[in-house]
């Protein structure tokens, strides 16, 4: 089984993206990067079917979406989506409430991913309880519980401190390895990009098109260190090379 | 988390509510004594008279009048704010019509309105029910309303993305988070469902606690204005705190 998306998407009233074309090799690690205002949240919302592209269609593991999330896809937004009145315990569970699975199955899903994702001692605790990096996890595990086989992150790290993103970059690169999941990333840090990811799209100021495509050559098992290679610089030297202009395009635009 | 707390917390609180009504009796009777009883009968007075009201069948009459009243206007608000308020918070086009609307129409002193009522609803129970329900209904449904639209967009999208149908979106995600706005909104209801009945009663009715008072002040029968005052106080204080400690999320 291969996981394919394919997408183009037209011009609604205001053209936000494309035409896109791309395509997901199953178990692959792509990020998306792009100037602010680009569609980058757009696409996710077409990716995972959240939306319906204008034209142009999206398939995911040769099934076509139609304006609706289909099995298999997880998503993590950049807000805390976090629900307030429920245990971390319980938040995770929820992603499978609607499931048929059988109860042990559950709590074993439920359970292996609050120790995975560091929550156990704080499992019976509220989300108010937590800092804004233990609710992202939270979330994220809620999203683990259904076995995904594309996990869609929109910025997830974007309202935590650089160190709490650099090491949560860890653990997603440990869960990417571990459920041989594919994942897109998008983000607007081009360091995170470039230390995660197997591909790098570059978007371009809105209707956000992708105007290159970076392989970062890194090998499988990667953590936060490759920051210390000298190829990392050279990466992120490209890929900002390639966004600046665009970047400046956006920043005139507002200006 | 009343059965939490430790204990010396606890007596401590105890101590602060008598200490509130002692305050509370000292100054009635301080009134009372300039006035003479005039205005109001001294607490031990009232106290007696009541007394000796709760002993005629008569004046339970008069509370089961009154709490008909109030139960059926209190359900009428409470059922029919909450159904408009998630019809105008869903279906927000409505909403930003309607809710200027009623927001402007709850300005309106409603007494001014009570000749209007009874014309239209008659004397008796269904002009007082639908006062009380004048008053109830439309806090209830301004909360209600503002607080599915205050829900977060990300938890509507986090229920398409686990693909929660309408009906599980509503119990699961709906009602649960947007239930501390709506309690609010049952206890304002509450209060002012009340009142309105009560002052239904007041204007035109030979039945119900409205009725006694207005009989109370018209005979200058200060004891009876007292006492009645007195009951609707203690009733509507412990009915609301009964809600703060039961519905408090």
């Amino acid at each position: 089984m291969r996981g394919v998306v394919r997408h183009y998407a037209g011009p609604p009233l205001v053209h936000a993206l494309g035409p896109i074309d791309l395509e997901l090799a199953r178990g692959a690690f792509f990020a998306v990067v792009g100037p602010s205002g680009c569609g980058k949240s757009t696409l996710m919302d077409v990716l995972c079917g959240l939306a319906k592209p204008t034209s142009g269609s999206v398939r995911f593991e040769g099934k076509e979406l139609h304006g609706e999330v289909p099995d298999g896809i997880g998503v993590v937004f950049q807000e805390d989506s976090s629900l307030a009145w429920l245990s971390v315990r319980q938040n995770i569970a929820f992603g499978l409430r609607l499931s048929w699975l059988p109860k042990r199955e559950v709590q074993d899903r439920v359970e292996h991913a609050i120790g995975f994702m560091g929550l156990s001692q704080f499992a019976g605790h509220y989300p108010a309880q937590l800092s804004g990096g233990m609710r992202q996890r939270v979330c994220i595990a809620r999203t683990l519980v259904l076995r995904p086989r594309l996990i869609l992150l929109d910025e997830p790290f974007g309202a935590l401190d650089q160190q709490t993103r650099l090491l949560m970059g860890d653990e997603l690169l440990r869960l990417w390895r571990e459920t041989g999941a594919t994942v897109l990333l998008i983000t607007h840090a081009l360091d995170e990009a470039a230390m995660l990811s197997d591909r790098v799209g570059v978007m371009s100021a809105r209707p956000g098109r992708f105007i290159d495509v970076v392989e970062t050559g890194w090998p499988r098992d990667r953590d936060s260190r490759v920051v210390s290679d000298p190829h990392f610089g050279e990466l992120t030297a490209r890929l900002w090379s390639s966004l600046r202009p665009e970047s400046m395009k956006t920043l005139g635009r507002v200006a | 988390m009343a059965g939490t707390t430790p204990l010396p917390a606890r007596r401590r609180r105890r101590f602060d509510g008598v200490a509130l009504l002692l305050v509370c009796l000292v100054l009635w009777q301080a009134v009372a004594s300039w006035t003479n009883g005039i205005a109001v009968s001294p607490p031990l007075v009232a106290l007696a008279y009541l007394a000796d009201l709760m002993g005629q069948g008569s004046f339970w009459g008069h509370v089961g009048a009154t709490f008909a009243a109030f139960l059926m206007a209190f359900v009428l608000s409470a059922v029919l704010g909450l159904l408009l308020g998630l019809v105008l918070g869903v279906w927000r086009f409505a909403g930003e019509v309607w809710e200027p609307i009623l927001a402007g129409f709850y300005t309106i002193p409603k007494v001014t309105l009570y000749p209007v009522v009874l014309l239209i609803a008659g004397l008796g129970m269904s002009a007082k029910v639908a006062f009380g329900v004048m008053h109830g209904m439309v806090p209830i449904t301004l909360l209600t309303l503002a607080s599915i639209r205050n829900l977060s967009p990300t938890l509507l999208r986090t229920a398409r993305v686990l693909r929660l149908p309408p009906s599980r979106i509503i119990a699961w995600i709906l009602v649960p988070s947007c239930l501390p706005d709506i309690t609010a909104g049952l206890r304002i209801g509450f209060s002012l469902s009340l009142l309105g009945v009560l002052i239904g009663e007041m204007f035109s009715s030979q039945r119900g606690l409205g009725f006694l008072l207005v009989s109370g002040m018209a005979q200058h029968n200060v004891p009876l204005t007292t006492a009645i005052v007195l009951l609707i106080v203690v009733l509507a204080i412990a009915a609301n705190t009964l809600m703060l400690r039961y519905l408090k999320f």
